[in-house]
């Protein structure tokens, strides 16, 4: 497995696995596969992509320390990056197909309807986690600082599950978002609960 | 002087006379040829030369034929929506949320034996089963916009009469200011009811002269065939220029009451979706806008979004109903 992890392909094979949702969806396109109404199916799976390349990334982590498996962490900027570069394509999908690239019209829509500018907000915040992505960055910010602005993948993380909940309560459905809002519980409340037993620790360390 | 000499009505020799057989293949042909066997330039021009001819659906349903509407309204000009999209992207949530679904799961639909029950403030309430329906007035073929609240729309070669001949027979009262329409909820029959989207039945209602609008159809086909399930087998409304959802589908009780009924969608979420509901592109949805639609089938992801109309484009028809009424509030 870990040789696996290590190996020199594994993340070229990543980058080229992570680009196939985008591949199938512009098949889709071209040969007109995507149903009656292929710019909405183009817009929604680019969104649905967004969600899940940021659940994936939030999975190294636990995945990391529960399977054993330090050389996880390798992939986690990647799959990070590509969260931001789904977010960027959904945008621009939307704002190409939907509103005609009339960017006075983006503007008032998004101002104007709390689901559209949710969404715009969590991808916005995904803009200084993806410009610090690099390894200069993390040096020039310090560790500690550079960690601390890379929480805000929370922040996206929830502001897009609310985008999702938002989007699908006008037609009362909910069955999907209830999947990922799982998912999202599972991955933030793990983390929730490292914290608090972590701290635990260091008041028992302390008064030993 | 030379003179033409007169042959009277000059006939063609039989041995000119293109045989029936060939002609059809020939109908045949152009109908491969736009399918896409040939070359797309070919097909586009093969495309066009067999919409001049026919709205006729793929047969695989049981005929419906109707003469072409003389309604004021009853025939748009758009193209109509491939009957492909038609039948394969629906909202129709008895069978699933989401609008692939219904195409997949509605084969669970029966749609015959049916009955639709008239009851309520009417001097003739009634029991009609589908013959009864099929043969209560001439069927006609009209061709409606569609406008979906979600933002996109169809052009529909639909089957019916207008849902006052319905009316008419039944007598309503002076007390019968409103029509409610009740579905079908048939747990055996539609695996969506399982989900607690909607409270079911699915109920729809019309103010008495909006029912009684000639434009207001009682639907039993589309595309000169009956209803497939999924679009609402065996007998729906449509009402063309109000958002889609207002167009109950299979519908098995029509109640005159004296009192304005709730809607299923005005139950789940007031402030989204209005008694009236009429198509209006000032208004928007809370959650978008209403200015423009998507048209189904109409030059691929790229395709423009066209504006949206007035009523659907039906303002000279409905506009009166509503006069004097603020559409903002009775949205």
């Amino acid at each position: 497995m870990k040789n696996l992890l290590l190996h020199p392909a594994a993340k070229p094979l990543l980058f080229a696995l992570a680009l196939l949702p985008l591949a199938s969806l512009v098949y889709g396109v071209v040969f007109d596969t995507l149903g009656a109404n292929p710019a909405e199916a183009l817009i929604r799976g680019l969104g649905d992509w967004t969600l899940r390349f940021l659940c994936l990334t939030l999975a190294v982590t636990p995945l990391r320390q529960w399977l054993k498996q330090p050389a996880l962490a390798r992939f986690r900027r990647m799959l990070g990056l590509y969260a931001f570069f789904y977010g960027c394509m959904h945008l621009l999908s939307y704002a190409w197909l939907d509103m005609g690239l009339e960017f006075g019209d983006i503007a008032r829509d998004i101002a104007k309807r709390p689901f559209i500018l949710v969404g715009f907000t969590a991808l916005m915040l995904m803009l200084p986690l993806a410009l610090t992505s690099f390894n200069r960055a993390i040096k020039a910010l310090g560790a500690k600082r550079w960690q601390l602005l890379h929480r805000l993948v929370y922040a996206v993380v929830l502001l897009g599950l609310l985008h999702f909940f938002w989007m699908r309560a006008g037609k009362n459905n909910f069955a999907e978002v209830g999947i990922y809002a799982a998912i999202v519980a599972l991955l933030l409340g793990w983390r929730l609960l490292k914290a608090w037993s972590g701290r635990r620790m260091s008041r028992v360390a302390a008064i030993g | 002087m030379h003179l033409i000499k007169d042959h009277g009505f000059t006939h063609p020799h039989s041995s000119e006379i293109t045989p029936r057989e060939q002609f059809e293949q020939r109908r045949e042909l152009l109908r491969h040829l736009a399918t896409g066997v040939a070359g797309i330039g070919l097909a586009s021009w093969a495309a066009r030369d067999a919409l001049a001819q026919t709205t006729a659906g793929p047969g695989k349903l049981a005929k419906l034929p109707g003469v072409k509407s003389a309604v004021a309204g009853g025939m748009v000009m758009d193209k109509p929506t491939p009957y492909q999209d038609v039948t394969s992207y629906n909202n129709f949530y008895e069978f699933g949320t989401d609008k692939a679904d219904p195409a997949r799961t509605a084969g669970s639909l029966k749609p015959r034996p049916w009955t639709v029950s008239v009851e309520g403030e009417v001097g003739k309430p009634g029991t009609f089963d589908l013959d009864m329906l099929l043969k209560l007035a001439p069927i006609e073929e009209r061709i409606y916009r569609l406008r979906c609240v979600e933002g996109w729309s169809m052009v529909v070669p639909w089957m019916g009469y207008s849902l006052s001949e319905l009316i008419k027979k039944v007598e309503p009262t002076s007390k019968a200011k409103f029509v409610e329409f009740i579905t079908l909820a048939d747990k055996t029959q539609m695996p969506g009811l399982r989900s607690g989207v909607l409270d079911w039945p699915y109920t729809e209602g019309l103010r008495i002269d909006e029912a009684m609008n000639p434009l207001t159809l009682l639907t039993l086909g589309l595309y000169g065939e009956v209803l497939p399930n999924q679009n609402g087998a065996p007998v729906r409304l449509i009402v063309p220029w109000k958002y889609g959802f207002k167009s109950a589908k299979s519908i098995v009780k029509i109640r005159f009451v004296e009192k304005q009924p709730v809607s299923s969608w005005t139950r789940a979420a007031e402030q989204e979706y209005g008694f009236y509901s009429n198509v209006n592109p000032s208004v928007d949805h809370p959650r978008w806008s209403q200015a423009s639609e998507r048209r189904i089938g109409e030059g691929g992801v790229f395709a423009k979004k066209r504006p949206t109309l007035m009523f659907n484009g039906y303002e000279a028809q409905v506009g009166s109903l509503y006069a004097g009424m603020d559409l903002k509030k009775f949205y």
